[in-house]
């Protein structure tokens, strides 16, 4: 319970210090373009409910399937190619050569083949995700100390059982690393696929209020997508907590 | 208990470039429930040995039989301890004296009640929720061998397994070993670099030359585990005796090292 306090506290002051260097720094600015948080949050307020709330449940999907899709799909195949050098000395190349190309730009192209609803951003994040957690999860199978594996091998466990018992949950806080990293890319790219096509989610709420000259709305949107953000972070940092125990154990 | 047969083993690590030879033409008879003791300059192919003997590694030429039976994979009875002693942090203490339980699919309740009697005979019994990251060196020794005690191994195979340890933890374990032993009577293979743990822990001590392992000498110890053999003339004397083998293997650096150097 002390741990949850000291994190509200933290998120409390931390806060604080946001709302007046935002305060600040639209008093220096004065203009329109940038209210200060009374507005803001006045607006974000009085527009969540009525407004704002079936975009956020947009985006929010949009982006916890992408995140789920990604790694559902990585973190196996990762921990596979991690595993076996033969298929490694083939995909270890492949992946050198795919992971640096910006995923961004098949955005035009995945618009033609699935239309402009959810698939097309699910599909954009996911391949984005995909490839943060593939390259974390098979740096992180090769990682595994051999005499781990041997140990659990002298017990007779068979191959399925060596990645149950030692593959996996020693690639698991690797990968919760990977994806709280990811989290920050994958609202980003989810807010510039919503801005170029389509009529929901966050991204189109905020580029709407940004047409009709609307700014306090415009924040009003920015503030849901900052809170979306968070809210997936601290969800996957509780994941974390729970699933690798032994992670923060004796520290 | 089983004896151990190994007959013309040879083992060849196969490199991208090229191969490595480890072990060469070992020929030896460990007999039922006796301990043994390897001991050889680094690098002689000491651990190599231990796996061949635990079915994770194939032998290249020769074979090895164990209670009669040709050994081909791992063995049921069989208990692996490494240096670092292969528990897993993400596993509690009950969870990992019990893994070798849960990968046979013994029933539950069985497993706690195995497990329960070794975590409590090896002084263990209230960490059993602690994960071995909370545990001191010597604790998570204890724990390896726990895990031994509930497969109820009938041969231990050891990897350096006090090496970590500071000197009085070391001891102790050393006396702990003897004990379960007297009380069990399994058949042992230690592999140590050091002179005195060797002799204290080895009915025979097994000397190997250096990489590709052979078999250089096997000294006989009468008295070991006798009480007080520790500090016993004929100890001391057992010990210089293989400091000299040891120094015409030109493996003098290491095993002095092993000796004094972690005392």
């Amino acid at each position: 319970m002390r741990g949850w306090g000291r994190k509200v506290g933290g998120y409390a002051a931390a806060t604080a210090m946001l709302l007046a260097v935002w305060e600040l720094g639209s008093l220096v600015v004065g203009s329109p373009a940038l209210p200060g948080p009374v507005p803001a949050i006045r607006d974000f307020v009085t527009a969540f409910v009525s407004d704002m709330l079936p975009h956020l449940g947009v985006s929010a999907w949009r982006v916890v399937a992408s995140m789920v899709l990604g790694a559902a799909l990585a973190a196996p195949l990762g921990l596979a190619v991690g595993r076996a050098p033969r298929v490694d000395a083939v995909a270890g190349p492949l992946l050198f050569l795919t992971y640096p190309i910006p995923k961004v730009v098949f955005l035009p192209v995945l618009l033609v083949l699935l239309g402009i609803g959810d698939a097309p951003k699910i599909a954009l994040i996911t391949m984005i995700v995909f490839f943060q957690i593939l390259v974390t999860a098979r740096d992180a199978a090769r990682g595994i100390p051999t005499s781990a594996v041997l140990s659990v091998r002298s017990l007779g466990a068979t191959r399925w059982q060596v990645y149950r018992h030692v593959v996996v949950p020693a690639a698991l806080p690797d990968i919760f690393t990977a994806l709280r990293i990811s989290t920050g890319t994958a609202i980003a790219v989810l807010f510039f696929s919503e801005t170029i096509a389509g009529t929901d989610g966050l991204g189109w709420y905020i580029i709407d209020a940004w047409t009709r000259i609307a700014y306090s709305e415009m924040f009003a949107g920015i503030i849901a997508m900052a809170l979306l953000g968070v809210a997936l972070y601290e969800a996957l940092d509780l994941a974390e907590a729970r699933v690798c125990r032994w992670t923060r154990a004796g520290r | 208990m089983p004896a151990i047969d190994i007959n013309a083993l040879a083992v060849t690590y196969t490199g991208v470039d090229r191969d490595t030879r480890a072990l060469e033409s070992i020929d030896l008879h460990v007999g039922d429930g006796e301990p043994i003791a390897v001991i050889g300059p680094s690098g002689c192919g000491k651990s190599t040995l231990l796996l061949a003997l635990a079915g994770l590694l194939p032998a290249s030429q020769g074979r090895v039989n164990i209670g009669g039976e040709p050994i081909a994979g791992p063995r049921r009875r069989t208990a692996l301890i490494l240096q670092d002693f292969g528990l897993l942090p993400w596993k509690t203490v009950a969870h990992n004296a019990a893994l070798g339980l849960e990968l046979r699919a013994v029933a539950a309740a069985e497993r706690r009640r195995i497990v329960a009697e070794a975590l409590d005979r090896l002084g263990l019994a209230e960490f059993a929720d602690a994960y071995p990251g909370e545990l001191s060196g010597g604790m998570r020794q204890r724990l390896a061998l726990a895990r031994a005690l509930a497969l109820d191994a009938d041969l231990l195979l050891m990897d350096e397994p006090l090496s970590a340890l500071d000197a009085l933890t070391r001891e102790d374990l050393q006396d702990l070993l003897l004990e379960i032993w007297r009380q069990r009577g399994h058949t042992a293979v230690l592999v140590t670099h050091s002179i005195e743990e060797a002799v204290y822990l080895g009915r025979r001590v097994v000397v190997l030359t250096p990489r590709p392992g052979r078999v250089a000498a096997i000294v006989d110890n009468p008295g070991m585990g006798d009480e007080g053999f520790r500090s016993s003339p004929e100890f001391l004397k057992r010990c210089v005796k293989l400091r000299r083998l040891l120094e015409a293997e030109g493996a003098l650096a290491t095993a002095a090292t092993g000796s004094e150097g972690d005392a």
